[in-house]
């Protein structure tokens, strides 16, 4: 999605109208009923509410109510941190409580409550602040009434109206609590006044401490998980041996019927498709529950993807691009074929990701019942518009009959996109007449994981005979997440306004080809996105922290590589000449891309100068590697750029990455510290799926159930890290995927500066370099 | 009927003795700052303390428990306030958070017993506990600096 066009503003239905249709009412309906829970009216008995975002209570306290999912990303803080600038709040005495589904809290962008794409903060800046402002002006005119002074002589700090002159205040609460001050501003009135500029903050730009961080220290922190309602019983999946396409024959309880406390094995119903062949085992404790999905025989239709594995994907994929007929116009500047022909060399690579498992810890899991009508469902997402419309099909009502209690996440990254753990918990809790919680062991968290799309992409690249990059032609072929959920907002036409095939409207999926529309100037540029359709019904896939940039740009990156060893040129002076900021690159006028590719030059410069590129003196078989990107989407780039040095092993192939020197410019730095945060993270994430995870699918089935084969980085494997923030006062752009797509060919290219070995397949494993550098 | 001694307190619970603790702790008695990630020993995130000693709630039976002291996070320190919980706020550790109690009970059983650790003995200690968010950078920072404060520097 290049535009971020509003989702209320969806075409007809189609035939797919079904889940469109119920994620889409929710959106539009008036919404008449509420959790109790999750209202700035539940948070404060009387008070202000100048916006929904917030409401003042008669003691002072200030909550914000987060319509963005928090799993560590501390956005709850962040909201709260833009509105408590223009408000003038001490930050003791902001909270926050997170919003429920009611579309009120929908992002003002978006149009929906949706987290993802590392939009939040940029997409959120402009209402927060304004919010915060709206509620100071309602505090100064109430207290220039209340004085008896003039308007124009108050000014508001840290939570008080101050009169300078007669050294009179007055507390927020004073003024709150004198039921004064309770004006609602309208849209027009909320877009009028005028904002701080930078030089005048005093919140934004500090290392306020995160709200959100204290509870989650002494266990008082809740998740999904951590739900209960009286008289709840337990859920325990039973799963087929196939990610997708499984049909429940037949079950046999009889095993099942010895176990304590057992009630009911449910078959799901799945009428969204999201799941296929799922049983749920009843009882009253979760333990009992467990033993009763082991002990119940079933009976399984495999279905179509029975024989589907990682092999077979590939084999697909390759067949797609050969053939080259479906693939959609992403990018089309020039004539790359003409140029391709009169090229002095040609490079023509093919790269390729494995398949990867989200694995927060915090399993999936979803508490559900029915109460006078509406349905309860406790849960951790990130999408509680489509959950809605998900559970109220589950559940055969209305979504103005779904109430979410949002939870903290206990990781999200992706997965909880999905709205999946809703389904099991809705249909027992129908079955059965009880609130279920059902809880996914590990095992069916991975197996049932929407994983991280494997993807197959082929490069290649036009030289002239000075080693200038004339031409370059992408194919991006996988299978496509968001087009999964069928609603055409999120979808892109072809830049050729070619439409193919019936599917998805004949759009395409542009969430699985950004960052290949880079910031380089090559003239002749074609980017076509293929949907692998195999892979699309066989591995149902999601978005995986920073999605296609970590995919594309592991792709460009390394491809640039070879473009300067094959050139003799350096790849960093290579770069920064084709970092010119020409025509497009040059960035937009206004905006998140404002500045363009010179930004990333500069950040690259960053990096490059911090690493002791080409002066530090390395040891025998170590390297340094660069990579520079612009993740997430054209019109949202964070400028990211790393130098990565390795110590390879030429007998085993082993590769140790020493240290990390990355630079990000974020436009402008709400949190320092948060922003910190969110790129160690982010680092460690691209190592890990860099070098040490790796899912791979066998007879359909994901073979890696648990952190004994599916590995993510721990302590002992995390590399030095040198990180460098770079904020000129641009728009805020997101900080907590980038990163994640910078790593993996950074260390790649330093495996070759180390020991001149090209890989060109994820993970990074000590085989594969081992092979590389017979070649 | 097995009797746990959790923070200080008694608890009768009625469970098939082969019950891991872990369910017995978060689903049974409800406290909830106990996680379930992995069922298998895998992580660390279900880690409390059994006379003392880190264990991991999801791999340790009742049976075994019974008569024994244990602690959870939220019986770690009665206001909260270990000096790990401490450096925890000081060091900005949590991302999602839902590791950390594993990880706090992890690391106060090394401390208890050494407080002045090498960065090598706290990784040898803490490399099985998972953290998905990846804050280990933060983790050993916070060791360190709850390390000092109990030794007084």
């Amino acid at each position: 999605m290049t535009k971020h066009q509003k989702i209320d503003a969806l075409p007809n239905l189609d035939r797919r109208s079904f889940i469109i249709g119920t994620a889409a009412t929710g959106l539009v309906l008036g919404y008449s009923v509420l959790p109790e829970a999750g209202g700035t009216q539940a948070a404060t008995a009387a008070g202000m509410d100048p916006t929904v975002w917030y409401s003042i209570g008669n003691d002072g306290k200030v909550v914000v109510t987060v319509g963005k999912a928090e799993m560590g990303q501390h956005i709850s803080s962040t909201m709260a941190q833009l509105v408590a600038e223009e408000l003038e709040a001490s930050w003791k005495d902001m909270a926050i409580v997170l919003a429920s589904n009611d579309p009120k809290y929908n992002d003002p962008v978006l149009g929906a409550q949706v987290t993802g794409g590392s939009w939040s903060t940029g997409m959120n800046f402009d209402t927060m602040c304004r919010a915060g402002a709206a509620g100071r002006l309602t505090l100064i005119k109430t207290a220039a009434e209340m004085l008896g002074v003039p308007e124009g002589e108050l000014y508001a700090r840290d939570s008080h109206v101050i009169h300078a002159k007669s050294k009179k205040s007055l507390s927020y609460a004073q003024i709150v609590s004198s039921g004064k001050a309770n004006k609602t501003w309208s849209p027009d009135e909320l877009k009028a006044i005028k904002l701080k500029s930078p030089e005048q903050y005093t919140k934004i730009g500090t290392s306020l401490h995160q709200l959100d961080i204290p509870p989650k220290t002494n266990g008082t922190a809740k998740y999904g998980i951590d739900s209960f309602v009286p008289g709840m019983v337990y859920g325990k999946l039973a799963l087929p041996p196939v990610r997708f396409g499984a049909k429940v024959k037949s079950v046999d309880d009889s095993e099942a019927k010895k176990v304590p406390g057992f009630i009911q094995a449910v078959t799901v119903d799945d009428k969204t498709a999201t799941t296929s062949g799922w049983v749920v085992a009843v009882a009253t404790t979760y333990e009992g529950a467990k033993k009763a999905a082991a002990a119940l025989k079933i009976d399984w239709d495999k279905g179509p993807y029975a024989n589907v594995s990682n092999q077979s994907i590939i084999d697909e994929s390759r067949r797609l691009q050969k053939e080259g007929t479906e693939g959609f116009l992403f990018v089309k500047d020039g004539d790359s074929a003409a140029a391709m022909a009169n090229a002095a060399k040609v490079i023509d690579v093919e790269y390729l990701t494995t398949l990867n498992i989200h694995a927060p810890i915090e399993p999936m899991n979803a508490l559900a019942y029915e109460k006078d009508g509406i349905w309860h469902i406790h849960t951790g997402n990130q999408f509680n518009t489509r959950t809605t419309g998900i559970a109220a099909a589950t559940a055969g009502t209305d979504p103005k009959n779904v109430a979410i209690h949002q939870q903290f996440l206990g990781g999200g990254f992706g997965r909880r996109l999905e709205s999946d753990m809703v389904i099991p918990a809705i249909a027992a809790s129908k079955a059965v007449g009880k609130p279920v919680k059902v809880i996914f062991a590990r095992e069916d968290d991975m197996q049932m994981d929407f994983t991280r799309p494997l993807t197959y992409q082929k490069v290649k690249v036009g030289l002239d005979a000075d080693g200038k990059a004339i031409a370059m032609e992408h194919d991006v072929i996988g299978a496509w997440p968001t087009a999964k959920w069928g609603i055409p907002a999120f979808l892109t036409p072809a830049v050729d306004k070619k439409r193919n095939g019936d599917s998805f409207d004949g759009l395409h999926d542009s969430f699985t080809v950004n960052g290949a529309d880079y910031w380089y100037s090559i003239p002749n540029h074609t980017v076509r996105n293929y949907m692998n359709k195999l892979a699309q019904g066989a591995t149902p896939s999601g978005q995986l922290r920073s999605v296609a940039p970590a995919w594309t740009f592991w792709a460009v990156e390394s491809t640039m590589d070879e473009i300067a060893r094959a050139t003799g040129q350096d790849p960093v002076d290579m770069r920064l000449k084709m970092l010119d900021g020409a025509g497009a690159n040059a960035g937009g006028s206004t905006g998140q891309n404002q500045g363009g590719a010179k930004r990333l030059a500069n950040a690259l410069r960053t990096a490059v100068g911090r690493s002791g590129y080409g002066s530090l003196k390395l040891g025998k078989n170590e390297g340094m590697g660069v990579a520079c990107v612009s993740s997430q989407e054209r019109t949202n780039p964070t400028w990211t750029a790393c130098v990565a040095h390795v110590k390879v092993d030429p007998s085993t192939g082993e590769v140790t990455l020493k240290k990390v020197t990355l630079a990000m410019d974020v436009g402008t730095i709400v949190n320092p510290d948060g922003v910190r945060a969110q790129i160690e993270g982010s680092i460690l994430w691209g190592t890990s799926l860099a070098m040490l995870e790796n899912a791979t699918m066998k007879d359909g089935g994901i073979q890696q159930r648990n952190f004994d084969s599916y590995t993510p980085m721990r302590m002992s494997q995390m590399p030095e890290m040198d990180i460098s923030i770079i904020g000129n006062g641009e728009p805020a752009v997101g900080c907590g995927e980038p990163a994640v797509t910078v790593i993996a060919p950074a260390v790649a290219n330093a495996i070759f500066s180390a020991v001149g070995a090209r890989v060109r397949s994820l993970p990074i494993t000590a085989e594969q370099v081992r092979k590389a550098m017979k070649t | 009927m097995a009797t746990l001694n959790i923070n200080g307190r008694d608890h009768s619970v009625d469970v098939p003795s082969d019950t891991p603790l872990l369910w017995v702790i978060r689903e049974h008695l409800q406290m909830t700052g106990t996680k379930f990630g992995c069922g298998a020993g895998l992580c660390g995130a279900c880690t409390v303390h059994l006379n003392g000693e880190a264990v991991r709630s999801c791999q340790t039976a009742v049976s075994q428990a019974a008569g024994k002291k244990i602690v959870t996070i939220e019986g770690l320190d009665p206001k909260g306030e270990h000096p790990l919980q401490r450096a925890w706020i000081a060091e900005q550790v949590p991302q999602c958070g839902y590791c950390q109690s594993g990880q706090i009970m992890q690391a106060a059983s090394l401390l208890a017993k050494n407080t002045d650790p090498t960065r090598a003995e706290i990784v040898e200690h803490m490399d099985g506990n998972l953290c998905r968010c990846m804050t280990y950078a933060r983790i050993q920072r916070a060791i360190l600096r709850a390390a000092a404060d109990m030794r007084g520097v």
